[in-house]
């Protein structure tokens, strides 16, 4: 049984019932602070003991012009008893603070499912402001359970007392939303309570404190609730849990790399959503030795990676889709001089500047082949917040063994979606300290281990190693600048073999659901949770599907044909127009089928269940 | 300026610093003397071969790092100071020297070249300018007079140049320097002077290129119109120029620059001839020097500015060290479970 660590809420005398699961969206103006409602709430329902998954979605705009559809933010929790790996294609519950909330969403959510709405907030000017000729309410009576709730006004009665402005007390409403969703789902409260006794001082914490409370009590004794909701804990494998983002994830494990591999982080980044906040992270651990530089452009935060890399450090540099595409050239010079670097790419919505808030999964084939010349990086694709983890020490271990850059192909989902992460023990993370080069015999800058094909990482600051390296060709062995063609062709056929022969180490693939059959689903990279939901879903309807999801990109696994053709179809979704689907087809000149979807969303889950139907009915 | 290391190493020579690289410049190039002139000075500084870095960009010059027996990065073009700045940031204790060109550095690479002088990284920055695009063949680059006639355009440069110094000042520099590329003396001094300074060091170099853009620098090299033409500077000294019968000095007064005509026993200073102070904290003095041009001022070299304020390097190195006072060293375990946890059982 899972042990929340905090006692539940004050439970009402009113009946409750046990559901299974629900997907729950907090929205509101940008203002409302709704991410901060959403990410208390999944913090409370991971001490719930809940499995949960999170999707965060907010415009771009700092703040648009309020109570406007531009300016609307949202997040939605799906939290149960059982397995959940996705956000929910459709909420259940919506939380509207105005009508541009509830006009942004309503079309979202679940026919027949709850709607609350701050009724304060309905105002004929509002709902103009909003795009409303008509009044939405009395439609949204009929086709869903509204409530309709005073929220602006039994916040300021909480507040009667306090000495509060207007638009101080107004701030707090917020969290008459969360505590009445805290009581309507039976959430542990002392977490938050905590949490604002240790972010807000004086007056304003008192406020948010007596607000959250007015919420719960509001649950409590209005007529508007008659049951409450219990969502019993999920049966999650035991361990020691947190909730984790792919960011704090990505962040976290370039720490631990750090420390695994005994040597210091240089991280080189230039601000850009949805990257950004895996330098913020990595920016408060200065006592881990890590040097993190705010560089004047991505070209120069990958430059001053590499050169941290040539003087001997993990170096690591992290941006999205436009910022990466300014780091090639420097990429295509740690391809040349065979430097160890990790780049993240947090990949966002759309060419150019697109839509830099949302998901996207289209820039694998720029990260495999967006550089000038023949230019083999390996690329690897964590598939889950958690695995970004993983992913990031793995990056590492492989860019300093081989000696290569490595990409990691995050997107903007993974990065602010939150899951329930069990914490590795120490122990069981890979522990490979760094050794350079010292042997003085023999050195050639570019005499290679024979079976990684790795050169020496010999570093300045080393007697007898001196030498010089560029992006000029090398000879090979010796390094010194060669315009032969037989040395090019050679230095060429060796850079791709290094790369590939990364792949020994791959584990074997192990499709889920089946190792052969009608269809394989194909997927990459944060779409994991959709797919593998929507394959079980069709598993459990009859239908022979199997899912199968690349953690690398390049290399590809080995054994990948030989999988690929032990089903009679291969269906393979993406976040693009078709990017891995063209891949495959290449190299295995399979009749692989693409289902593509491009608007900055993740998958629902229904759309991948009729796209496995077509699919099997084609 | 790199730390000295303990345990005095064995003494270097020139021949110590010298590759097994064949030097492949244009003969006649300046090139050649400002590399023999580096290998010259770098054993004075007696600190262990192994703690040289060369970093460059792309262009003629660049390939200076091939020609140095020390570690050596030939970068791409432009960037070569961000790259310098990562090497610096990681081992603080190497001596990180950047080569870079007038195109290198000024076009392609000005922002760099900007962000790497204003933040103080402990780096001695070279900036070779010929005034014109060596490697690619000839075309004009940011620094080309106004005029000059070249293959890419046949007319004349239309584009107004930037002043290499006057770019660093802008920049912030906390030392900025210029020499003429076969200046033996000049040269060799400013590079021990550059090598001294803890913090960006910036110093323009004269160069020739006989092949795209020969005799730019004449009148500052040659012998007969030298002592005409340039205005040494002296930190102390009165800013005098001009041979014997045409000695003059420059008064600088509100900024603006006067020549002075002196007698050949004239007390310069009695005649109201400013004296050289490159410590001056507020560069409107250095950019004043920076106006001097011809026709109607010698070129001053040597160092214009030289004042002290705390390298980016070592800053970032404080903060770490706080942190690690503060917070005491890293604890992966103690980071992976902070903030709420919760048990499955
Ligand atoms: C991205 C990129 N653009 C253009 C070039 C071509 N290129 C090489 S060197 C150079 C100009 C170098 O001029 P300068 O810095 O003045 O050096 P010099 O050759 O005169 O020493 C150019 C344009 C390049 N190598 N890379
Ligand atoms: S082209 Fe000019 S700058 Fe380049 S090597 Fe020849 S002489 Fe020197």
């Amino acid at each position: 049984m899972p042990t929340a660590q905090a006692p539940p809420a004050a439970r009402a005398p009113k009946p409750h019932q046990r559901i299974d699961r629900v997907a729950i969206r907090f929205a509101g103006d940008s203002g409302d602070g709704m991410q901060l409602t959403g990410t208390k709430f999944t913090e409370s329902t991971a001490l719930a003991g809940n499995d949960l998954s999170t999707l965060p979605d907010f415009p771009a705009e700092i703040r648009a012009p309020a109570g406007t559809l531009a300016g609307v933010s949202g997040f939605q929790i799906h939290f149960s008893s059982t397995d959940v790996r996705t956000p929910a294609d459709q909420p259940d519950v919506l939380v509207a603070m105005n009508p541009a909330a509830l006009k942004a969403n309503l079309g979202d959510v679940r026919p027949g499912g709850m709607v609350i709405i701050n009724s304060d907030a309905f105002s004929d000017k509002s709902l103009e402001r909003a795009g409303y000729q008509d009044d939405p309410l009395p439609d949204a009576r009929e086709r869903f359970r509204l409530v309709e709730i005073p929220l602006t006004r039994l916040t300021f009665e909480a507040l009667a007392d306090l000495n509060l402005s207007q638009r101080e007390g107004a701030r707090s409403k917020n969290f008459f939303a969360l505590g009445l969703m805290y009581w309507l789902y039976g959430r542990p409260l002392e977490s938050t309570l905590r949490w604002i006794a240790s972010r807000f001082s004086g007056e304003i914490a008192e406020a948010n404190r007596r607000v959250l409370m007015a919420g719960i009590h509001f649950g409590e004794t209005s007529e508007l609730f008659p049951v409450s909701f219990e969502v019993p804990p999920a049966k999650i494998e035991p361990g020691l849990y947190r909730n984790i983002t792919g960011n704090t994830a990505l962040a976290w494990g370039a720490v631990a790399a750090s420390v695994q591999m005994e040597r210091p982080l240089f991280v080189g980044a230039y601000p850009i959503t949805p990257a950004s906040d895996v330098l913020h992270e990595l920016a408060k651990h200065r006592h881990f030795g890590i040097r993190t530089f705010q560089a004047e452009d991505e070209i120069a935060a990958a430059a001053a990676a590499i050169g941290a890399a040539f003087a001997g450090q993990l170096a690591l540099t992290v941006t999205s889709g436009p910022g990466f595409l300014l780091k090639q050239e420097a990429l295509n010079l740690a391809v040349m001089t065979e430097l160890p670097i990790v780049a993240v790419d947090v990949q966002r919505a759309g060419p150019s500047t697109g839509m830099p808030t949302k998901t996207e999964q289209a820039d694998l084939l720029m990260t495999i082949h967006g550089r000038s010349s023949d230019s083999p990086v390996p690329v690897l694709a964590p598939a889950t917040p958690g695995e970004c983890f993983s992913v990031m020490i793995e990056a590492f271990r492989i860019a300093v063994k081989y000696m290569t850059p490595v990409v990691v192909l995050s997107d903007g989902y993974l990065a602010n979606s939150a899951e329930p992460w069990k914490i590795p023990a120490l122990e069981t993370l890979p522990r490979t300290p760094v050794v350079y080069h010292s042997e003085r015999e023999d050195f050639s800058p570019y005499r290679r281990v024979p079976d990684t094909l790795a050169r020496p990482w010999a570093i300045p600051g080393t007697p007898g190693l001196e030498h010089r390296i560029g992006g000029i060709e090398k000879q090979d062995v010796s390094g010194n600048v060669s315009y032969l063609p037989a040395n090019h062709q050679r230095m060429t056929d060796l850079r791709h073999e290094k790369v590939e022969r990364i792949a020994a180490e791959f584990p074997p693939l192990e499709p889920r659901g089946a190792g052969s059959g009608r269809l394989l689903v194909v997927g990459w990279g944060g779409t994991h949770g959709a797919i593998a939901t929507a394959v079980d879903e069709a598993r459990a309807a009859g239908r022979e599907v199997a899912h199968l999801h690349l953690r690398q990109l390049n290399p590809l696994p080995r054994d990948l044909g030989a999988v690929l053709a032990r089903f009679e179809r291969v269906l393979v979704p993406e976040l693009n127009a078709g990017q891995l689907v063209r891949i495959l087809r290449d190299r295995y000149l399979v009749p692989a089928q693409s289902y593509s979807k491009v608007q900055g969303q993740p998958f629902h889950v229904s759309e991948l269940r009729a796209a496995i139907d077509r699919a099997l009915e084609a | 300026m790199a730390e000295p290391v303990a345990g005095a190493p064995a003494a270097l020579t020139r021949k110590d610093f010298e590759s097994d690289q064949e030097v492949r410049w244009c003969p006649g190039c300046g090139d050649y003397s400002v590399l023999a002139n580096i290998q010259r000075v770098l054993p004075e500084f007696g600190i262990p071969r192994e703690n040289f870095v060369f970093v460059s960009g792309i262009g003629c010059s660049s390939r200076f790092p091939y020609y140095m027996n020390t570690y050596g990065f030939h970068t791409i073009h432009g960037r070569a100071p961000a790259f310098a700045t990562g090497i610096k940031l990681a081992r603080p204790e190497l001596s990180v020297w950047v080569v870079t060109g007038d195109g290198d550095g000024l076009s392609i690479g000005g922002n760099h070249l900007l962000h790497a002088i204003r933040r103080n990284v402990d780096l001695q920055i070279m900036l070779f300018n010929n005034r014109i695009y060596g490697l690619t063949k000839g075309q004009f680059s940011p620094t080309s007079r106004l005029g000059m006639k070249n293959k890419s355009i046949p007319m004349g440069v239309i584009d107004h140049p930037v002043d290499p110094i006057g770019f660093a000042l802008g920049a912030g520099a906390t030392f900025v320097a210029r020499v003429i590329d076969v200046d033996a003396v000049g040269l060799q001094e400013v590079l021990r002077r550059a090598y001294a300074h803890r913090g960006t060091a910036f110093i323009e170099i004269l160069q020739n290129c006989p092949v795209f853009n020969d005799g730019e620098w004449q009148a500052l090299e040659d012998r007969r119109t030298r002592a005409d033409a340039g205005l040494p500077l002296e930190h102390g000294k009165p800013l005098v120029f001009g041979a014997k019968g045409r000695r003059r000095g420059i008064r600088i007064e509100h900024g603006v620059p006067h020549v002075v005509e002196l007698a050949d026993d004239a007390d310069p200073v009695a005649a109201g001839v400013t004296v050289h102070d490159e410590r001056v904290e507020r560069p409107a003095y250095a950019f004043s020097l920076a106006s001097l041009t011809p026709p109607d001022f010698p070129t001053p070299t040597g160092v214009l500015r030289a004042v002290e304020r705390p390298s980016y390097d070592r800053l970032l190195e404080e903060q770490v060290a706080t942190a690690r006072q503060q917070r005491g060293p890293g604890d992966l375990r103690a980071l992976l479970h902070s903030g709420d946890t919760w048990t499955v059982e």
